[in-house]
């Protein structure tokens, strides 16, 4: 499984970095960015859902890997 | 005569509402709940024309929709048709502009706001709480609205602009101008700005004598391509911090110790469990979100049904749609751990505020440092609280009393 933010969607609203600051970050401009590759385990997939849960933006997807 | 006295008071908020009437002001969500249920799109011909959408879906699709609304005015006043208010830049960018010169306007600010510069502020503001809080020491009895809570932005604000920080009272003078007097006729409106006006003038060329290390620097030097910001956008800009930094975190700051102050169990548990704080500040956001934007209709249009004219107002009420049952479980109960929170406190869409990391900060800090000093307080009268009118919500008066 894998955490992408879409960037397109992000508005910068910071929920994601403060509720999971292992799994996301941000940008000069304060827009969230997923740290790593985004890849989760069973421990983080709980936390990636809830900053998930939690974006008033609805930008935040986790997706399938391959 | 004072306002109230001026207007007929709402007797159906459905149909003839006005977001200073006392009743709203005094106490909004009922008011909301009822035309949620019942409308939920409610409509007064005050201002000149109006609508107010009061489901989270629906003020989530206006604050998206740049095609029919544009955001050339903010504030609902009884003029739509101020000179200075051309789209897409507007008075005060970015909060006025539509795309494409919005994109730009935020650009312009955003990096000063971003997480990394507004986190290097934070001893500053403990320090400013700090110096407020040793002013009531020792007092068994104070008023921590008009003693604390109005003090915390106004002093981040004019150190960023770079402002004297013994203006901090003009300030508020300005801020209560901009968005509390919106009920007064143009004529009378008009000139209440030249003070603010010959201000900013004062300090654009203060710092274009003295050039320094703040915000109003930035903004009178950027460049982008080459070329600096007009004058009248570095003006706007400024504005804009002064006025959306300033009222609105004070409002946000005063709502939650107006709470901890009359629900002694969540203080109790703050003051227990300090980890929980940033849980807590998303939950004072939500349940007493300050700011209610607006929008004009850009042409006539249907939404959901409802014939939309051109020019009509909308109120946006962020703080309505973070009641909406739909969107939050028990959507009217303060739950201070609460996990599941995508609240609109700060606006959804391309003008979320740019201020949202640096209001966190402040409140998450202000409550911080109060109760630290105050594990337990409460209202001495409940009765003696009042709010602040308008589109920025908030109680001004909060006496309290220091319980040993
Ligand atoms: C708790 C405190 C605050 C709340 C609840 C709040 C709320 C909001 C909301 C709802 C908007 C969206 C406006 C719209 O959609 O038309 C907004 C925009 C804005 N806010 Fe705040 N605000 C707060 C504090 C601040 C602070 C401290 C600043 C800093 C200077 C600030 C600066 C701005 C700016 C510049 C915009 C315009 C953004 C744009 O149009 O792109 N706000 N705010």
């Amino acid at each position: 499984m894998k955490v992408v933010i879409d960037g397109e969607l992000c508005q910068g609203q910071g929920r994601c970095f403060s509720i999971a600051p292992s799994l996301f970050g941000f940008d000069d401009l304060g827009d969230g960015v997923v740290l790593g590759d985004g890849t989760l385990t069973a421990e983080t997939l709980d936390l990636a859902r809830l900053a998930q849960a939690n974006c008033p933006e609805h930008a935040i997807f986790i997706e399938e890997s391959s | 005569m004072s306002l109230d006295e001026l207007k007929a008071p709402v007797t159906d908020f459905a149909t003839d509402w006005d977001h200073t009437d006392p009743a709203w002001v005094h106490d909004p969500y009922p008011i909301w709940e009822k035309l949620r249920t019942s409308c939920p799109v409610a409509h007064t011909d005050r201002y000149g024309g109006a609508w107010f959408p009061t489901t989270h879906q629906m003020v989530s699709d206006v604050a998206n929709d740049t095609e029919h609304f544009t955001s050339r005015l903010v504030v609902i006043t009884n003029n739509k048709y101020p000179p200075n208010a051309e789209a897409p830049i507007g008075g005060a960018p970015p909060i006025t502009s539509d795309p494409p010169f919005h994109q730009f306007a935020r650009r312009v600010i955003l990096p000063a706001f971003a997480p990394g510069p507004v986190n290097a502020l934070e001893d500053q503001v403990r320090a400013l709480c700090r110096k407020h809080l040793d002013t009531v020491a020792g007092e068994d009895a104070f008023d921590a609205g008009l003693r604390y809570a109005q003090y915390i932005s106004p002093g981040v604000i004019s150190k960023m602009l770079g402002f004297p920080e013994a203006d901090e009272e003009l300030f508020r003078d300005f801020v209560h101008l901009v968005l509390d007097l919106v009920d007064l006729p143009i004529h009378e409106r008009g000139p209440l700005f030249v003070p603010m006006a010959e201000y900013f003038s004062a300090q654009i060329e203060d710092h274009l004598a003295h050039p320094r290390d703040d915000l109003t620097n930035y903004l009178l030097h950027v460049e982008f391509n080459g070329e600096r910001l007009s004058m009248e956008h570095v003006r706007g800009t400024m504005v804009l911090v002064l006025v959306a930094g300033i009222d609105t975190t004070w409002s946000a700051i005063g709502s939650a110790l107006w709470h901890l102050a009359h629900h002694p169990s969540d203080l109790a548990r703050l003051v227990a469990e300090p980890e929980l704080m940033p849980v807590a500040v998303e939950e004072f956001l939500r349940f007493y979100a300050p700011v209610t934007m607006a929008r004009l209709v850009k042409d006539d249009f249907d939404f959901y049904g409802w014939p939309m004219k051109k020019d009509d107002w909308v109120l946006l009420g962020f703080p309505a749609a973070n009641r909406d049952p739909e969107m939050f479980s028990d959507a009217d109960t303060f739950v201070i751990d609460r996990a599941l929170n995508r609240h609109a406190a700060f606006g959804l869409g391309i003008h979320r505020c740019i201020g949202s990391n640096l209001a966190r900060m402040e409140l998450r800090v202000a409550l911080e440092e109060f109760i630290a000093r105050f594990p337990k307080f409460e209202l001495t009268d409940p009765t003696a609280v009042t709010w602040a009118p308008g589109q920025v919500r908030g109680p001004r008066s909060i006496p309290v009393r220091v319980v040993a």
